[in-house]
């Protein structure tokens, strides 16, 4: 056991989290990216001032009242595998898991906030949190960029406002996402539609792992394109009601498909349960599917003896490295979809099934 | 299929597409520009970036941006052309002219509205406070209100003396 899996919660915690909307909103997200004046940005500057920069940020990070009893460390001393399960928790991002020496990363106590140092950014702040909860997260982010601010010289031009490595950032620097679960939508082939009419409202929709539209278990991430020229209270109202559209347009393509076709619906959670409960080789691209067909059951009250934390958990610990980090051992890509497997029909194997409605 | 980054002969084997403000756009990378891009990173990754960052590239040449250098950093056009990023703070002062164009295109606007750290609000305010006081000063001596004036040229120095401490 390092030092890092002392800190994080367990997964059956993580996933245990009940919160408004998370029938289709698994979780909400706010990031600001913010850097210090005078210094070059992470990108150009050499490891030496890279060093200085993480030097003088983390300590001012850390010692924020909204981080005491934090995790705080050098990306230098974390194994990949430990980094790696930073990213599958959506901590950090796979850019900041690449990172050594030279880069930090700070986590509050209960794991809600994460900041990381030098990353695109000298500072990339986020706080995330289960469901729909956008404002929320605005707002413990925000506290957190205020109180930092009277430590750090941020790089700030009235004109521009916040200045950042890229110019897509510039302004609020703020990045406002939520992760959503639209498997009703997918099996409706009604999902380009939504995606196209939200990409015409300048937002971006991505799938869990930017695969295209073709979204790994139907999950699909939104999040506002720009950042100057509107408020961050303006930007998050405007993503808060295009999500709630969004929410309503799952819900309708669910009661949908339990009316107009039930037995394909039916089939497809069904088949999903017996596949988890039975199979012996499981790819983490199937694990992800299948999960996700049994949390719409789930949610729509045909599996009335699974939980959907049990599912969330395995969603999370099926992946390569929180799975790599149960096992205790680094395993390749065919000895973890047996692992994966046999975890899956051991939390899985006695469930009853499907439970038709009257 | 070759990669689309200039300069790079590479065989592209990464391939996105995204739909951006309603438009399907395609990019064809080889695995080191893909790396370079940060395209491993499909959480912070965004194709607009990356076909901004193109067409900003471009339009800073245009502009004739392309003999800028920042004095901070020694930043250059070329490295903007590679990285799609900008080099430090100061960068935007440099290279003010030439980005304007993007960052109009790129965003609701050009100024702005939202957040600002307190101490400059502060450094605002203050501001905003010394010229109302010098205002004042100036139309107290064209009154020959010399001791009001007197008094407003104390008010305005302990000002300047508080927002030099």
């Amino acid at each position: 056991m390092t030092k890092l899996h002392e800190f994080l919660v367990g997964t059956d915690e993580f996933a245990g989290r009940e919160a408004k909307g998370d029938h289709v909103v698994l979780s909400s997200r706010v990031r600001l990216a913010r850097n210090v004046m005078g210094r070059p940005f992470p990108g150009r500057a050499k490891k030496a001032e890279r060093v200085e920069a993480c030097d003088l940020i983390q300590p001012a990070v850390s010692g924020l009242s909204a981080m005491r009893g934090c995790y705080s460390e050098s990306m230098a001393n974390l194994k990949a595998l430990d980094k790696q399960v930073l990213v599958e928790r959506h901590h950090i991002s796979r850019e900041h898991a690449a990172k050594n020496s030279g880069s930090g990363l700070v986590m509050n106590k209960d794991q809600s906030m994460c900041v990381m140092i030098n990353e695109e950014d000298h500072l990339r702040m986020q706080a995330l949190l289960p469901g729909l909860q956008l404002k929320q997260v605005w707002q413990k982010i925000d506290r957190l960029d205020t109180s930092l601010e009277k430590k750090l010289e941020y790089a700030f031009d009235g004109q521009l406002g916040y200045l950042t490595a890229c110019p897509t950032n510039l302004g609020t620097g703020i990045r406002v996402s939520a992760m959503l679960h639209l498997p009703g939508l997918v099996l409706q082939e009604q999902v380009n539609q939504i995606v196209q009419a939200v990409t015409k409202l300048g937002h971006a929709v991505r799938g869990l792992y930017g695969e295209g539209t073709e979204a790994l278990g139907h999950i699909f991430q939104v999040s506002n394109q720009m950042t100057l020229g509107e408020s961050e209270g303006d930007i998050v109202e405007r993503i808060s009601k295009v999500l709630l559209q969004i929410i309503e347009h799952e819900e309708n393509a669910r009661q949908t498909l339990l009316q107009n076709k039930p037995a394909e619906l039916f089939n497809h959670i069904g088949r999903a349960c017996g596949i988890l409960a039975n199979a012996h080789i499981v790819s983490s691209k199937e694990a992800m599917n299948q999960l996700s067909l049994m949390r719409l059951g789930v949610v729509m009250g045909l599996l009335p003896d699974v939980g959907k934390s049990i599912l969330d958990e395995l969603f999370l610990i099926t992946q390569p490295a929180h799975l790599q980090h149960m096992v205790g051992e680094k395993l390749s890509g065919e000895e973890r979809d047996v692992h994966r497997a046999s975890l899956l029909r051991e939390r899985l194997g006695s469930i009853s099934g499907l439970q038709l409605p009257e | 299929m070759k990669c689309c980054q200039t300069g790079c002969e590479n065989e592209a084997t990464v391939h996105l597409t995204e739909i951006v403000e309603g438009q399907m756009k395609k990019i064809d990378l080889c695995e080191d520009c893909a790396k370079d891009k940060g395209v491993t990173d499909p959480q912070g990754f965004a194709l607009a970036d990356l076909l901004l960052g193109l067409g900003a590239s471009s339009e800073i040449e245009a502009a004739g941006g392309g003999e800028l250098v920042c004095d901070e950093c020694g930043f250059a056009h070329a490295d903007f052309k590679k990285s799609g990023r900008l080099g430090c703070p100061a960068c935007y002062q440099t290279f003010a002219g030439p980005l304007e164009g993007m960052v109009k295109q790129m965003h609701k606007g050009t100024e702005h509205v939202g957040k600002v750290p307190k101490v400059l609000q502060q450094a605002k305010r203050a501001t905003q406070q010394r010229e109302k006081l010098q205002e004042r000063l100036a139309r107290a001596v064209e009154e020959e209100n010399y001791e009001l004036a007197a008094q407003l040229r104390d008010e305005i120095k302990e000002l300047e003396q508080e927002s030099a401490a």
